[in-house]
């Protein structure tokens, strides 16, 4: 009753013009409310509607035509990385909804915010497998913060509100709203839009309780050997500032999980490096010494905490989450301070001590000097005549001064370019985390560019994810985007030979791969590039392709058999970390 | 969502790590797919639901739902939050055995003659509680509600008899420490208070309840 009665109120007081419009047009009139710039997409039977519409609406809204909807979804991700914004997808019904799941499930586990709208048969048509019918709803529940379908022009308003609302608030994550066809055409009484600020059911963060952060504070001020570990939770929670100052007043070491890396400069001097099964050995190593460890927007992946039994047994851990079910779900806390760390971090850094922790910091500075003794050198200045990846990322790094946006693939070249990439400020690494997708890269460095168009955009990738996503080339051409790829050609699927060279006796078992000559693959889609595998060559190569006003294609061929170290091997301790 | 119901430690002797039976107890919206959402939680991790019950609350378009399940639990409490991290979900509880009241039914179908020349059978349903909900010429439906040994129970015994069919419905439980659904969620609503609460027409019709 009483909902009726405000929104009467609500509408005498401001009246708002009724207007009979298509469920298409309300859907693209919407978009634009919610100051969605970019759209990535690709048209199909059940979606035609709302593209017919699209076409009075091109001044308005940019649509990005993709080779194929994985493409889409993940540029819309690389979009969402580097902007901060909800990325927007179109598919069609069937085989382009199905085409999402993959982006959707690494939305899912990156937490990323995404708005996927899917095209559906004509709801009289449900259930009877028709032309292109999937059940995308029931599909996509477990890749999903939330899904809906939409049967009637009428619902969609206060359902992309919703889904508006739910992909960018609390944990953000990917919405899917699949909409039939009939809902697309109907006309219905468009009142004009109301974004959505509140769901009954939901709660974007936990109460934050006062008590648990003086607890922490107590444990943090007690500490002799703090650790902070931080995630992408604080590039989400967009404390990075506060983040920095929590550290810097505490004089707290801190090291980064994959998806945390350019929250924080890389040439900070707190900043110890990356954790996990190739990060630096420095933060692994003590993560097994500390006597407090307080993880910031993290989730201990097994990646990051190797075998969890022997992982940090001495430590109190602190765990800052804004997702209840992150708490306890890997590693016992001994204090969960649940909250946005936007909020909870500066009442944190309130409550500690300023304090000096030089001879617990110059540890990790010794263990760094170690791993660059026994590993980084090596790799920086390879003994052999063939390129290795570190060098070339290295040389990467002294030609952006670390401002480009780097967005990697999946593999050896990723865990190279994560571990040597040097960042100066935050939303500069885009990566596939969680899910390890291959194939990311190549789209997810389109998206990156339409999120942050005055930077530079340099895609890290390996000569097997390449040839995954290698169609989107057709949209860099078409659109022309100004992305700079670089292949890390090593002629196998790297990781994954490592990983036999190491595990299974070198028994390369269909890991050695072919690929067409990319630079003529590049140029038959109009994007300039080169070719090169000699040191001398190799910085005038880059800076010519950064140079290069447009996109451009540079192909490295990289040794073939180097492996990634260091390396924590699957069921040993992060203290167990190799070197070589 | 509220976390910190679900942190606290239940009072039981059982060593940790060990199984037991838990019920869980989940608020939902009138969602269509609620229930598939919930249920993959447990599917994902290879865990079986022993029964389930899902029917409307007190409250017009809340449903409630009860998951009976045996096992540890550290395991129920990350399986509750997880549920709970669903967003049309309001509110998940858990319980031991012992937290609750609960009750299953049971109906059984037996040969009318048999009824009528053996009194011995009509003596047995008396002595089990059970109550006839319909008699035909050819058969006799009888119904008990109790406790799952006892309706395993009264099968064994109608068994010789001839038990024609038998059916058993999911476990309803109320829980003993609660003041109703209505204090939980104005306590819900007064620590996180929303800020607004005009939208939804569509999806959330029956927001008055919540909003008061």
């Amino acid at each position: 009753m009483e909902t009726v009665q405000v929104s009467e109120k609500e509408s005498a007081a401001k009246p708002k013009p009724v207007r009979k419009v298509s469920g298409s047009v309300a859907l693209l009139e919407i978009l634009i409310a919610e100051k969605t710039k970019t759209i990535f997409g690709y048209p199909g039977g059940a979606i035609m509607p709302i593209y017919d519409a699209l076409f009075d609406y091109k001044e308005k809204l940019n649509h990005v035509l993709v080779r194929h909807e994985q493409g889409s979804i993940h540029a819309a991700q690389g979009f969402a990385r580097t902007s901060g914004e909800v990325g927007v997808v179109f598919a069609t019904s069937g085989p382009g909804a199905t085409n999402l799941i993959t982006g959707l499930a690494d939305a899912m586990i990156d937490s990323t915010p995404l708005v996927c709208i899917t095209g559906q048969v004509f709801a009289h048509l449900l259930g009877t497998d028709a032309f292109q019918e999937t059940d995308v709803v029931n599909i996509t529940i477990p890749v999903t913060k939330w899904n809906f379908q939409i049967t009637e022009a009428a619902e969609i308003p206060a359902t992309l509100a919703k889904a508006f609302f739910l992909a960018k608030s609390g944990r953000p994550g990917p919405v899917l709203i699949d909409i039939t066809k009939n809902a697309q055409l109907e006309l219905f009484d468009f009142n004009g839009y109301t974004p959505c600020t509140h769901v009954r059911s939901y709660r974007p963060s936990p109460t934050i309780r006062k008590e648990y952060i003086s607890e922490a504070a107590k444990l943090i001020n007690e500490a002799t050997k703090p650790l902070v570990i931080f995630g992408q939770g604080v590039i989400l929670g967009e404390a990075e500032k506060e983040f920095r100052a929590f550290i810097e007043k505490g004089n707290l070491p801190a090291a980064a999980t994959i998806l945390g890396l350019s929250a924080l400069p890389s040439n900070h001097p707190l900043f110890t490096g990356m954790l996990g099964m190739h990060g630096n050995y420095g933060p692994n190593v003590l993560t097994n010494e500390c006597d407090v460890l307080i993880a910031v927007g993290m989730r201990f992946d097994d990646r990051v905490t190797g075998r969890l039994d022997k992982y940090a047994k001495q430590a109190k851990i602190i765990h800052l989450d804004i997702d209840p079910s992150e708490i306890d779900k890997n590693v016992k806390t001994t204090v969960a301070v649940w909250g946005d760390c936007k909020q909870t971090l500066p009442m944190l850094t309130q409550e500690i001590n300023s304090k000096n922790n030089d001879l617990w910091l110059s540890q990790f500075k010794s263990y760094e000097e170690k791993e660059f003794e026994l590993c980084i050198s090596k790799e920086f200045n390879p003994s052999s005549d063939l390129l290795s990846m570190a060098e070339v990322i290295n040389l990467l790094n002294e030609l952006t001064e670390g401002n480009a946006v780097i967005v990697s693939d999946v593999g050896q070249h990723q865990m190279v370019a994560c571990r040597y990439a040097q960042f100066t400020q935050t939303r500069s690494n885009v990566t596939s985390g969680g899910l390890g997708t291959m194939g990311f890269a190549l789209p997810a460095a389109i998206g990156a560019k339409y999120g942050a168009p005055e930077r530079t955009v340099v895609a890290v990738i390996g000569d097997g994810g390449f040839q995954m996503t290698l169609q989107e080339l057709g949209t860099i051409m078409q659109n022309n985007i100004n992305i700079k790829i670089i292949i890390l050609n090593n002629e196998f699927l790297g990781m994954v030979r490592q990983w036999q060279d190491l595990f299974n006796d070198k028994r390369y078992s269909f890991t050695d791969i072919q690929s067409p000559d990319f630079v003529a693959l590049a140029a038959s889609y109009r994007i300039a590039g080169e070719k090169v595998a000699k040191r001398n060559e190799l910085k005038n190569a880059l800076q010519r392709m950064l140079n290069f006003e447009g996109s451009f294609l540079l192909e490295v061929k990289v040794s073939k058999e180097q492996n990634v170290f260091p390396m924590v091997p699957q069921g040993c301790s992060v203290s167990e970390i190799r070197l070589y | 969502m509220n976390p910190q119901s679900t942190i606290f430690i239940k009072g039981n002797s059982l060593p940790p790590g060990s199984k037991q039976e838990y019920n869980i107890t989940v608020y939902t919206e009138n969602q269509i797919g609620i229930i598939n959402r919930i249920t993959i939680i447990f599917s994902r991790r290879k865990i079986n639901i022993q029964n389930l019950n899902s029917s409307p609350s007190e409250v017009p378009g809340i449903h409630r739902l009860n998951i009976v399940l045996e096992e540890t639990e550290e395991v129920i409490k990350k399986l509750v939050r997880q549920i709970e991290k669903q967003v049309d979900v309001l509110k998940v509880y858990y319980h031991t055995n012992d937290e609750i009241i609960w009750q299953e039914m049971a109906l059984y179908k037996v040969p009318t003659d048999i009824i009528a020349e053996k009194v011995k059978v009509e003596r047995l349903l008396h002595q089990f509680g059970a109550r006839v909900v319909a008699i035909r010429k050819d058969f006799t439906v009888f119904e008990t509600t109790g406790h799952r040994e006892e309706t395993d129970q009264l099968i064994k015994t109608l068994e010789p008899f001839g038990l024609i069919e038998f059916v058993r419905s999911a476990r309803v439980a109320i829980f003993k420490d609660s003041e109703g659904l209505y204090k939980k969620v104005k306590e819900f609503e007064k620590q996180q208070p929303s800020e607004e609460v005009v939208e939804n027409e569509y999806l959330d019709r029956q927001s008055e309840v919540f909003t008061m």
